[in-house]
Formats: C-alpha cells, sequence, structure tokens
C-alpha cells in the first residue's frame, strides 16, 4: 500500500482493505447482537445482583444517616474521654429528629449490636424527652450523662464512633468469627462460639473427601466404560445416567430409606452377621450418612468428564507400553494414567464445585453434622433477615469457588470441560 | 474384556478383583433408585419393608399412596406438579431461545471478546447455587417478581441457559459452515438459511440442552425455596418439606413417577446422541 497506484480496488471503486474491514465489522455485529440478548439478560439479572450482594454486604450507612451531626461533630474527637458540649447537643439534636420519625428504635437495635446495652439507654433518653426533662438552655452533656450512667461511659461513645463510616467489614469479620474490638483492632470471637469456622472448615472436609471417593469409585468405572465394546458399555452407561437424569430429591429419597435404623442396608449387615439385631449402627444423621449419598449423587459428575477422556486413549498405546517391556501395571501407570489427567481435573472441579456448594442432601440426611455453609446463608436469608450477612458469607464462597476454579485454569484448561 | 492367555496369576486376580470393584460401584449406582419402586406399594405406613412384603403376600402391597397422590385431601401435588411443568416448559423454551442465539454468535470466528463472554454465558453453571439464589432474589424482590411464576421462570432460564449453550456450541463446532454459504449464495436470506439449513442440522444439540434446561428447572429447588410463595410451590419444594417433616410413602409414589419421567428423559437424550453421531458422520 505504498502508493496510491498499487492500491487494489473493488468494482465500487473503494479500496479492497476499506471494504474487507467494513464487512468484517459487520460479521463482528452480526456475531455480537446474536450473542447481546442472553449477555444483557444475564447482567441485568444476575451479574449486576451479585455486585449488588457486594454493596449489601458492607454496606453500613444505616446509622451514618442517622446521625449526621454527630459524626460531623466527632470527626475532631480524639475518642480517648468522654466526647464535648457540641458532641452530646448534636447527638441530642440528630435523636429529637429520629424521634419525630419514629426511628429512634432502629437506632437502639442497630447499635445494641454494636455494643450490648444500647437498646435499653436509648430507650430511657426517649422517656426524659417525652417527659420533657431536658432543658435546651442548660448543658446538653450534663443532662443526657445523668440519664443513665452508661452515657458517662466513653466505651458507648466509641462504640457510636465505630459505626460513622458508610462501610464496613464486620460481616466478613462476622464470616471468620472475628469482629472489631472497642479500640477498633480486630479482635476474636471466643473459642466456644467459633460455630463459623467449624461450619468453613466441615463444609471444605465434605466437599475434599467426597471429591476423593468420587474419584476412587469413578475412575475404575469410566475405564470399564471406555474399553468395553460398545454394546455392553452402552448398556453399562445407563447405571451411570438414569441416576444423572434422576432428581436431587428422590435420590436423597432413597437414601433416607436405605440407611434408616430399620432399612435395607441395616437389615443386610443384620443378616450377614456383621452387627446383632439389636445394635443397629446409626448410619443416617451423622457424616456417614453425608458422605454415602453426595457421593452417589455427585458420581455421575466423574464419570462422565474422565469416560469421554478416556475414550478418545487409543488401547494400543497401553499394548505398546507392555510390549516395550512394561508390566500392565507400569504400562498404566506411565502411559495411560497421565494421559487422563484432563479427564481427572475435569471430573474433580466438577464435583468440588458442586460439593462445596451442597446444601439439600446434607441438611436432610446429615443431622446436626449436616449444617453446611451454604445452610448457614439460607438460614440467614430466610430466618434471621439479615441479607447483608447472607451477602458476605455468599460472597466468601463464592471467592473461593473462583480461586479453585483459577487453579484448575491454571494446571490444566477450563476449555477440557465436557458434558457427557 | 477377555483375558490373554498368557496372562499371569496375579494379574489375572487383579482383573477379577477389578471387575469386582466395577459392578459394586454399578450397584451403587443404580440400586438405591429400585428399593423406592416396592416401597411405594406398601400397604402399611412405614417407610420399611413389612413382613407381608418379604414374604410377597399380595395384601401387603396396594395402591392407596397413588390413590393420596392424586385425589388425597388437602394435598399439594396436583398444584405442584401443575407448577412445575408450567414453571419448566417455559423456562425450556426460553433458554432454548436465547442459548441458541447465542451459541451462534459464539461460534462465529468474527466473534470479539470470545473468552470473557463465554465465561460469564455459562458462569451460573459454575457459581454455587445457593450463591445464584441470593443474588437472583435481590433482584427479583427489587422489581416485584419475587413470588411469581414469572419471577421463577426468568431464574430458571438463568440456569438453564449455560447448557444450552454449551451443547448448541458443542454441535456448532462439527458444523460443516460450506452448506450456509452455499443456501446464501443460492440467494437465500439469512433466517430462511437459518430455518431452512442450520436449525435442521443442529437441532439434536438445541434439543439436548433444551433437555438438560428442563431437568435443571424440573428440579431445581434452592432458588425457588427462596422465589416461591405458597401458590408457587413445585414438585421439589414439596418433597424437600415433606422429607424435612415426616416421610410419608405419597412422596414414594411422586418419586417412582419421576423415576419414570427421568426413564423417559434418559432414553430421549441416548437417541438424540446417536442421532446426533450420525448426522455428524454424514456431515464428514
Amino acid at each position: 500500500m505504498s502508493s496510491e497506484t498499487k492500491q487494489i480496488l473493488t468494482t465500487d471503486g473503494i479500496p479492497l482493505e476499506v471494504s474487507l474491514k467494513k464487512a468484517e465489522r459487520k460479521n463482528k455485529i452480526r456475531a455480537f447482537l446474536l450473542v447481546a440478548p442472553l449477555l444483557l439478560f444475564l447482567i441485568i439479572t444476575y451479574i449486576f445482583p451479585i455486585g449488588e450482594m457486594f454493596s449489601r454486604s458492607i454496606d453500613d450507612k444505616m446509622i451514618t444517616n442517622m446521625l449526621p451531626k454527630t459524626f460531623k461533630e466527632m470527626e475532631t474527637w480524639d475518642g480517648k474521654e468522654l466526647p464535648s458540649e457540641e458532641v452530646f447537643s448534636a447527638f441530642y439534636a440528630d435523636f429529637k429528629v429520629l424521634v419525630e420519625k419514629q426511628e429512634q428504635g432502629k437506632l437502639g437495635q442497630r447499635l445494641n449490636k454494636e455494643k450490648n446495652g444500647f437498646n435499653s439507654i436509648t430507650k430511657k433518653l426517649l422517656r426524659q424527652i417525652k417527659r420533657n426533662k431536658i432543658n435546651e438552655n442548660q448543658s446538653i452533656k450534663e443532662q443526657i450523662m445523668k440519664v443513665h450512667k452508661r452515657w458517662r461511659d466513653v466505651e458507648y461513645w466509641q462504640a457510636i464512633k465505630r459505626t460513622a463510616p458508610p462501610y464496613t467489614m464486620a460481616k466478613y469479620l462476622k464470616g471468620m468469627d472475628m469482629y472489631y474490638a472497642a479500640d477498633g483492632s480486630i479482635a476474636q470471637v471466643d473459642e466456644d462460639r467459633r460455630i463459623h469456622r467449624i461450619l468453613w472448615l466441615r463444609t471444605l472436609e465434605i466437599a475434599l473427601f467426597v471429591t476423593i471417593f468420587c474419584f476412587l469409585m469413578g475412575y475404575p468405572i469410566a475405564h470399564l466404560l471406555a474399553t468395553l465394546p460398545m454394546k455392553y458399555s452402552n448398556l453399562l452407561m445407563i447405571c451411570v445416567l438414569l441416576p444423572f437424569w434422576t432428581s436431587l430429591l428422590v435420590r436423597t429419597a432413597s437414601w433416607m430409606i436405605l440407611l434408616q435404623q430399620q432399612g435395607v442396608v441395616n437389615d443386610f449387615f443384620v443378616l450377614i452377621g456383621l452387627v446383632t439385631d439389636d445394635n443397629r449402627p446409626e448410619m443416617m444423621y451423622n457424616k456417614v450418612g453425608t458422605y454415602v449419598a453426595m457421593t452417589q449423587i455427585l458420581l455421575p459428575f466423574m464419570v462422565l468428564p474422565l469416560y469421554s477422556v478416556m475414550k478418545t486413549i487409543s488401547p494400543s498405546l497401553m499394548r505398546a507400553g507392555k510390549s516395550l517391556g512394561g508390566t500392565p501395571f507400569v504400562a498404566f501407570w506411565k502411559v495411560y494414567f497421565p494421559l487422563t489427567i484432563p479427564g481427572i481435573g475435569a471430573g474433580c472441579l466438577l464435583v468440588f464445585i458442586l460439593a462445596i456448594g451442597y446444601y439439600i442432601t446434607p441438611a436432610l440426611v446429615g443431622g446436626a453434622s449436616g449444617t453446611l455453609i451454604s445452610n448457614q446463608i439460607a438460614y440467614h436469608m430466610k430466618t434471621t433477615l439479615d441479607w447483608s450477612f447472607a451477602s458476605a458469607m455468599g460472597l466468601m464462597l463464592l471467592t473461593g469457588v473462583l480461586a479453585v476454579y483459577w487453579i484448575y485454569n491454571k494446571l490444566v484448561g477450563v476449555d477440557n470441560i465436557k458434558l457427557g | 474384556m477377555a483375558l490373554p492367555s498368557y496372562t499371569e496369576t496375579r494379574y489375572r486376580i487383579w482383573h477379577y478383583v477389578y471387575l469386582a470393584i466395577c459392578t459394586f460401584v454399578f450397584f451403587f449406582l443404580i440400586a438405591p433408585l429400585f428399593v423406592i419402586f416396592p416401597l411405594s406399594f406398601n400397604a402399611e405406613e412405614f417407610l420399611v419393608f413389612s413382613e407381608g412384603m418379604k414374604n410377597l403376600d399380595p395384601d401387603a402391597f396396594s395402591l392407596r399412596w397413588y390413590h393420596d397422590m392424586v385425589y388425597g385431601t388437602k394435598n399439594p401435588w396436583g398444584l405442584a406438579a401443575k407448577n412445575s411443568f408450567i414453571i419448566a416448559i417455559f423456562a425450556t423454551i426460553g433458554s432454548i431461545i436465547l442459548g441458541t442465539l447465542a451459541a451462534l454468535g459464539l461460534s462465529s470466528r468474527h466473534m470479539p471478546y470470545k473468552g470473557i463472554i463465554m465465561a460469564t454465558l455459562i458462569s451460573p453453571m459454575i457459581v454455587p447455587l445457593i450463591i445464584s439464589g441470593v443474588a437472583i432474589f435481590f433482584f427479583m424482590a427489587k422489581v416485584g417478581l419475587a413470588a411469581t411464576h414469572t419471577g421463577i421462570v426468568l431464574a430458571h432460564i438463568i440456569l438453564g441457559t449455560p447448557f444450552v449453550v454449551i451443547t448448541v456450541t458443542a454441535t456448532l463446532s462439527g458444523f460443516d459452515h460450506s452448506v450456509t454459504r452455499a443456501a446464501s449464495s443460492l440467494g437465500s436470506n439469512p433466517v430462511n438459511t437459518f430455518m431452512k439449513i442450520t436449525l435442521p442440522l443442529i437441532l439434536p444439540g438445541v434439543i439436548s440442552g433444551g433437555l438438560f434446561a428442563f431437568v435443571t428447572s424440573f428440579d431445581e429447588v434452592v432458588v425457588v425455596l427462596f422465589l416461591a410463595g405458597l401458590e408457587n410451590t413445585t414438585i421439589p419444594v414439596q418433597m424437600w418439606t415433606g422429607l424435612r417433616e415426616q416421610l410419608s410413602p405419597t412422596i414414594l409414589a411422586v418419586a417412582t413417577c419421576l423415576i419414570i419421567l427421568s426413564t423417559l428423559i434418559l432414553i430421549s437424550a441416548e437417541l438424540l446422541r446417536r442421532r446426533s453421531e450420525r448426522l455428524r458422520g454424514i456431515n464428514r
């Protein structure tokens, strides 16, 4: 394209390069328009709400908006001794506005979460205001301090100051059994109240073990399915696909029947003399039940990716390995196994991610030990209505899942995931 | 898998151990489904095999739980089944339309930012359901669609489209684009080309993606639990409450029906897969 004479023109007299670019752009736009409806739909109904979960989880504007004057005066307060007269009168002014809007109860409840005892002293202050006991011409500080001894306690004013920022990480700390101490540093919850850490560990433990069990059980049958002649393997494939297509709750129900104390599994154990009739072991409402049921439910997700990878491995490779002097075990370990690693990766990733977000089956067959992080999120969404805490825990879980996904992508590559 | 005659004894033994392990795993996978059948015909109210059933006494079997499922007083299954089917059918249609269009765009070699868009489109499959549930609930509550059929259908479209996108993109990867070019050169407009040429060829992929979307919606309980009011109850929600409160044999009757349904779905999925393999064989 160095000079004009060498430029190739189309029949319309437009340079070919320009014309091609135009056609290319048109194709790009056409392709994008096809994707656009779904992309837009997902961004509005799904991606954006996940972002909203984040803003909800750190949102702490409620008090910031309730006590604007107080926080403005508090900016110059060092937080070591009781605040000045100005802070007290600003607080009094804010509080009176809240009383007019009848929102002082909300303030008391929210502050009570920050420090126990706020609810009663705000109520006491309200009563004094209602009875017109506060004389606005005298020192507000003196009068508020007389209402209750806690108003004379600097720790309560520190607690108010802590609620000043419109954003807080408190919900995330709570999810890890930590909290902001009085001086603003991060402290650990008492040892016997660290429930969330137990839940995180239990969720991780169950997801890990279920993945391992699925791998140990899925690998041999995927291998068998991939090496058997078609007519047998198609038949056996039904054993994998029928559970795959069957409702999760149906399969959970069948495990509840099988594992109960008078259930079929225990009957069988009695029959073969493993246990005596009056000594039937408890197999449900504990971790055993969770492991057994979850392994069976998630096993197809391990077998299908493994199978699709193993199907592509030529049997002549194993024969070559053996003919070169390897024993069958060596040939398997050095030739076959490395070739199946993409399948192992895909299967393990699928099972692990599904298991870590699991909630229905453990809740039904796991008893007290079946409470996992997901149950806790659902509990806060539906029962305590602490949506910001539920959002925070959900996002912590999501971060974990994305981290696993990222590691997997580095090690194996996401493109290897196949469905059936 | 017959062993060659020269196999050493220890490998012979290992081979039989391996077959035994496989048999056990297959049994472990499929057997739990079969325990439901006989118990759903139990004449008694308990969920254990009675003495009569073990002796195959005809009086120990009855259809009373099926009767209860259909005609029982105050029973929720009729409404739940109706809701489940309506929601699943609309969610499937929505997923198929949005998912197929997106897959067509994604399979075009002109598509910009393919990686990140694909990741966004299949993200509902990767994100744990409980998180999807929370996010979707926030959205539906804000636009006033919580506790409506529309809200649940939209939620299930979100969860169902990744399957359609994946299966249709996979089908399109083996697609011979010269046939659409041939159609265009013969004077067909793009819509006509799609309806007459592309769609019939990718139909197996579309339908099998649709089956995935249908089952996802029909079996989904986590998101529905957040979104559903009393009128929007579905079969999985009813089973969830039933299993938590008291295990009644009526649930087993419902479960038996669901297993029959999933068998039908399995058969159609399998037939589709074979058809698709045949079609792709012709293309090459």
